[in-house]
């Protein structure tokens, strides 16, 4: 059951139009991440639903009710932002209560309340602190128990993560998916970072120019990208330019080494040249490699990346990437060698748009 | 290097000599009432003054008055330009330095030539409604030091997604004006606030042009009258401003927020 719904959203600033005719349902509990480039669109939407920005067109409902006349504060949506935005003036506590003071709580409920979303962040011993006295992960839990803390209907986080370091990113969002999956709250994530949307969403939405380009698991979006943009943009991928032969029994030349796909060829002809996806851990050169395909090449390139080696090798006109887990007695191929890549025929994947 | 060094302290000395001095003599001035010794007769006479208690007093609940309604227009101004009409900064800037480049004595004369007894408007025609009009007036010649001041806190928090931020947590304007904004300003409200009430505490032109009873005014007069109490005065009014000042270091130094970077 779909518990907040955009239909047909449009969005214009002047005479460019940032959001094209935008569909989605997310069901009650879900986290749904927007993963795009800068510029996609994907923050446009998120402050649409949140009220921030009025849509060109198109209808924003949640929970059955449609969102149209209603303003930011009508909502019961929390928000959190990239820049934290905490009230410097108030504490910790403060900040966490604020949204319940403005409702009109009683005093007690309010206690209650905050004292059990800072339990939930972990931060109970820091509710004195003011803002400028905490780290940017601190700051930005507090700002997530702040907007978590009025029990909001939605849960809006736009790029809550891109200001931290490495490390504490990392923490954040997996604190940030436990307690979204503890409270059961409907939550939408936007982001720019395929590893983060990755590992913390039940579905992506991958965004390409005010577009959905490809809506899905995290599993379906990284092993099955249905889009040239999506194939490029989430993980690393071989592109890789193949001719049919014969589109009755799927059999391509690749630099005229004949396979034989898995995928139907559709409508494609005799001598059409189609794209192909292959992802540079799928295959292996390794002796007894397992793979009911194999591709033969010359080794260009093979550079050490710390826990893989990624070596490029040259098959006709295309040029394919492959990754070999690192181990001390590990030798990389040289460049110059002739290596064969093996793989199974289900991991080459037709790109067609 | 030790050339450049010893200019450098002579451009210091000759500066300190030049504003120093002359307090110093004017402060010395002020302690010789008494023939043959230094005492306070001129202060203690310049307090038992009933009229300098009345012009001061005036010039006080003036100044503070100023400073309420200032802010009150000031804040929500400098807020709106920074949220919702940033392409109408340029011009509420200009606006806000005319009183710099318009002498007093032109505005108090427009004023004048607008409210008198009658216009449309006769503010004029009673004591409370000329009050009003050099309140309005005082309001004018603070605007440049009341916008920047105000403006300048802004600009330090981030205006916008503090506002967000509270109307996602389901606060209303006034909430989100006097809750959120107004108290994250407040140093520059101070700030504002204490440069206000050390310009309408000496004032001149305006008061004595509208007739009402203000400190400016009176120093005037005391000046032209009396030989002693005149230097008393102004070390008192000195003395006020570096009071607004000190407290206006004060108040930006227990702000609660982090130190601005550079």
């Amino acid at each position: 059951m779909s518990f907040l719904t955009l239909t047909n959203i449009q969005k214009s600033f002047g005479p460019v139009q940032v959001v094209k005719d935008f569909n989605m349902t997310i069901d009650k509990g879900e986290f749904v991440s927007f993963l795009g480039p800068s510029g996609c669109g994907k923050t446009t939407i998120l402050r649409m639903i949140a009220g921030f920005e009025t849509p060109s067109g198109g209808k924003i409902e949640i929970g059955g009710k449609s969102q149209a006349n209603l303003k930011p504060n009508q909502r019961n949506i929390g928000m959190v932002f990239q820049a934290y935005a905490l009230f410097p003036n108030m504490n910790v506590a403060e900040n966490v209560a604020f949204g319940l003071k403005v409702a009109g709580k009683p005093k007690s409920e309010i206690d209650a309340r905050v004292k059990e979303m800072l339990g939930l962040i972990k931060l109970d011993h820091l509710s004195e602190r003011y803002p400028y006295q905490m780290s940017g992960g601190q700051q930005q839990r507090v700002a997530l128990a702040r907007a978590l803390a009025p029990k909001p209907q939605v849960l809006l986080l736009d790029e809550p993560l891109s200001a931290l370091d490495a490390k504490i990113r990392v923490s954040l969002r997996e604190e940030i998916r436990m307690i979204q999956q503890q409270l059961g709250i409907t939550t939408v994530f936007v982001t720019h970072d395929q590893e983060e949307a990755l590992s913390i969403s039940d579905r992506i939405v991958v965004m390409n120019a005010g577009r959905a380009d490809q809506v899905g698991t995290p599993y379906e979006i990284y092993n099955r990208p249905t889009t040239r943009f999506v194939a490029s943009f989430v993980g690393t991928l071989n592109l890789i330019e193949a001719k049919v032969v014969d589109p009755a029994s799927n059999r391509i030349t690749i630099g005229n080494q004949g396979i034989t796909l898995r995928e139907p060829l559709g409508t494609a002809k005799a001598g059409d040249t189609i794209s192909l996806a292959l992802r540079p851990e799928a295959g292996s050169i390794a002796e007894g490699a397992k793979g009911d395909t194999a591709l033969t090449g010359e080794v260009t390139s093979s550079n050490f990346l710390g826990s893989v080696i990624r070596t490029r090798m040259k098959v006709g006109d295309s040029v394919i990437s492959f990754d070999m887990f690192n181990s001390p007695g590990l030798v990389p191929p040289a460049v110059g060698d002739v290596v064969t890549l093996r793989f199974t025929a289900s991991d080459l994947l037709i790109i067609r748009e | 290097m030790k050339t450049n060094r010893l200019l450098a302290w002579i451009a210091l000395a000759i500066g300190v000599i030049y504003f120093v001095v002359p307090l110093l003599g004017t402060f010395e001035f002020s302690l010789r009432m008494r023939r043959g010794e230094y005492s306070f007769d001129a202060y203690q006479s310049v307090f038992s003054d009933m009229q300098f208690r009345e012009t001061f007093g005036y010039s006080m609940m003036m100044a503070l008055l100023t400073i309420v309604f200032g802010m009150l227009l000031i804040v929500p101004t400098a807020y709106w330009v920074r949220l919702r009409l940033p392409q109408v900064r340029p011009v509420i800037e200009f606006i806000t330095l005319l009183p710099l480049v318009i002498p007093a004595i032109v505005i108090v004369f427009g004023y004048l030539r607008l409210y008198n007894s009658s216009s449309f408007l006769p503010l004029t025609n009673s004591s409370s409604g000329t009050n009003l009009l050099l309140m309005l007036s005082y309001m004018t010649l603070s605007l440049p030091y009341m916008y920047r001041a105000v403006d300048t806190a802004m600009r330090a928090i981030d205006v916008s997604t503090l506002t967000e931020a509270a109307e996602s947590l389901g606060a209303k304007w006034p909430t989100i004006l006097f809750r959120c904004i107004f108290p994250n300003v407040m140093s520059g409200v101070l700030s504002g606030a204490f440069i206000t009430f050390a310009i309408v505490m000496g004032e001149f032109t305006m008061a004595a042009l509208l007739n009402r009873p203000a400190f400016g005014p009176y120093l005037q007069l005391v000046g032209a009258n009396k030989a002693y109490e005149p230097s008393a005065l102004a070390i008192i009014a000195f003395a006020i401003t570096w009071i607004s000042m000190g407290l206006l270091q004060l108040v930006s130094r227990f702000s609660k927020t982090a130190p601005r970077k550079a």
